[in-house]
């Protein structure tokens, strides 16, 4: 130890039917050489005469370790000072109370798996009040212009869409450029090079620039929404706006919902224009189609409901994202715990709902927009 | 013993353009309960949160226990800070954990004690702050105001330290309460021989706990003293502090408790 810090190792004696103890018997000064004195304190329970007057000091820890080793009672012969023998007596006094411990019964389990059939009844019942909330809530705005949260669903425009666009472009002109280079070394091989456009056009409008912005939305903005208003939830901020008389579906959910609604078929159409511009670059590096061909070639490759159905598909999706969100924002519980447990609920939930979603659209609209 | 708990010297804190504390000097002899006054503003917390090593002063040493805060190892920093406890304003609890696991906490990342060794001295903090024991299974957002400190404070004790440092102790409590808890910090400052520093406003609590009063105003420490020297000290700030009607009428009811 250091100078300024002295402390006195505590110590045992035996000297025939007389254990003398001294040092100081702290937590601080105990706590590395506990095991060996656990062991020590062990082998002299039986003897009867205890000589305390050399402690330097004794604290809550160091009285227990003792009262412990003691069964609990005091032995026959015990010659400490006061302090120490006050400490002994507050340790023996308050006495070492047992938490309550909740009772486990055998049914544990079969108790577990009803909890979790329940949370998703629950959850289910959660989410299609909140649906049937907002629609009521809808129908009350509709004749009511004036009450529309304008500026909350520009700003969530903004912050859901605009910011989203850098990194939906990179991640977007990414997967062009490997789909196109995949795609065009098996085309090469079979002399089937122009239908490097097919495939891209008709693969990234219809299926991966909506479920990969999805993907995307839901890790960025769909997070980010759950945690704002579980920290609203936890800070209070929500029973705050309770009170004003103010909705919370209306203030914070429907802006939400409304700005994905809106921004997420914008994002798709930029992520797909900019990863078809990927694939395009790559197609003219691998296969030599040129960027005039290639965007000639697009619209009879993709037929136009491709795009419709991208549209409809970004606007779903998006919505679902932000209903989701806010679903487990309002459940999380003011605690750290269960923040991060909604959090991450939310965006797993949400992009396991949009992929559901995203089979449905494919068989719904299998006839549509493919030409054979 | 000799070795002062704490000791400042020439704290400069700056934040921006602002000066807080402009050479601030205090030395706490071990066994003081010592508090901090000043009036909104004047960086009573900040000071409190320079001790512990949150902040870090623009200049100027902090020294508990006659040593720096940051020098040694690793293990040594952590062996210092086990050696003070500190109550936060709002309590701090870990919302995640029941009440017994946060006074477990600390005791269980020193490693080596025991279970039953945890146990025991979990339930005895929780007794010294008068919780009984079917509070242990509560969650931090179940518990009341007053709860939350005894809880809080139970923790910062649980390391059996030498140095307690209470933000705002009696904050957010009723008169009763914060009655009740002054009485539990004394209760223990004697039973167990700790150096408490204190920051409040309430007049109440400070002429009640503390053995000396610093006054932080004018971005220095005005002075550190016996409350019936400071209250013939000739002052601006210590005239509408401590001499007000209304001071005096708290500070005569403090004293009753004390």
């Amino acid at each position: 130890m250091d100078e300024a810090d002295p402390i006195r190792l505590p110590e045992l004696r035996v000297e025939g039917d007389r254990v003398t103890l001294c040092g100081d018997w702290t937590l601080r000064s105990l706590q590395p050489g506990l095991r060996r004195m656990r062991r020590q304190l062990d082998r002299v329970v039986q003897i009867p005469h205890w000589d305390l007057t050399a402690v330097g000091r004794l604290d809550n820890f160091g009285a227990q370790l003792l009262w412990r080793h003691w069964r609990e009672r005091p032995p026959a012969d015990l010659q400490a000072p006061d302090s120490i023998g006050r400490a002994i007596e507050r340790v023996a006094a308050l006495g070492a109370a047992r938490p309550a411990t909740r009772r486990r019964s055998l049914l544990a389990p079969v108790e577990a798996l009803g909890e979790i059939g329940l949370g998703l009844v629950r959850h289910l019942i959660d989410f299609v009040a909140l649906l049937g909330q907002l629609l009521i809530d809808l129908g009350y705005l509709s004749v009511r212009p004036g009450l529309w949260p304008l500026r909350e669903i520009s700003a969530n425009i903004y912050k859901t869409g605009v910011k989203a666009m850098p990194v939906t472009a990179l991640v977007g002109f990414l997967i062009g450029v490997v789909l196109s280079y995949l795609s065009a070394l098996q085309l090469k091989a079979f002399g089937a090079d122009i239908f490097i456009v097919n495939i891209l056009g008709l693969g990234i409008i219809r299926e991966l620039g909506p479920v990969l912005v999805s993907v995307l939305v839901a890790g960025r903005s769909g997070s980010a929404m759950t945690a704002q208003l579980g920290v609203m939830r936890v800070t209070e901020e929500i029973d705050a706006l309770a009170t004003m008389g103010i909705s919370r579906h209306v203030r914070l959910v429907l802006p939400k919902v409304i700005a994905l609604f809106v921004a997420m078929p914008l994002l798709v159409l930029w992520a797909s224009a900019v990863a078809i511009l990927g694939g395009m670059v790559s197609a003219y590096v691998q296969l030599d189609i040129g960027f005039l061909f290639f965007l000639q070639a697009l619209p009879q490759a993709v037929p136009l409901p491709n795009l419709y159905i991208a549209i409809g598909k970004g606007a779903v999706f998006g919505m679902m994202i932000a209903l989701v969100a806010c679903h487990f924002g309002l459940r999380v519980k003011p605690n750290t715990e269960s923040l991060s447990a909604n959090t991450t609920a939310s965006v797993v939930s949400a992009i396991t709902m949009v992929i559901l979603v995203d089979a449905v659209f494919a068989i719904a609209t299998r006839g549509i927009g493919v030409p054979i | 013993m000799s070795v002062p708990v704490i000791q400042l010297e020439g704290i400069v804190t700056r934040f921006g353009h602002a000066v807080v504390h402009d050479g601030i000097d205090l030395t706490i002899p071990a066994g003081e309960v010592v508090s901090l006054v000043g009036g909104s503003g004047s960086g009573k917390t900040t000071l409190l949160r320079e001790i512990v090593g949150l902040l870090t002063p623009t200049r100027g040493t902090v020294r508990l226990f006659g040593e720096d805060l940051h020098a040694g190892s690793r293990a040594a920093q952590a062996r210092r800070r086990r050696r003070f406890g500190m109550l936060f304003q709002q309590g701090a609890l870990f919302s995640a954990f029941n009440v017994f696991e946060n006074v477990a906490f600390p005791l269980r990342e020193l490693h080596g004690l025991s279970e039953r060794e945890v146990r025991d001295a979990v339930m005895l903090k929780l007794a010294l702050v008068e919780l009984q024991p079917e509070h242990a299974l509560l969650m931090p957002a179940e518990l009341s105001g007053g709860m939350v400190k005894r809880v809080a404070l139970a923790r910062a004790l649980a390391l059996e330290p030498e140095l307690l440092l209470l933000d705002e102790p009696t904050a957010g409590l009723d008169p009763d309460r914060s009655a009740a808890f002054v009485h539990l910090i004394q209760e223990l400052q004697h039973q167990l021989g700790l150096t408490v520093v204190l920051v409040t406003h309430d007049l109440d609590t400070l002429a009640a706990l503390s053995s000396r009063v610093a006054v932080l105003a004018e971005k220095r420490i005005l002075v550190c003293d016996t409350l019936e020297h400071i209250m013939t000290i000739d002052h601006p700030f210590i005239e509408r502090f401590f001499r007000s009607e209304r001071s005096q009428r708290a500070l005569a009811r403090g004293m009753e408790t004390a």
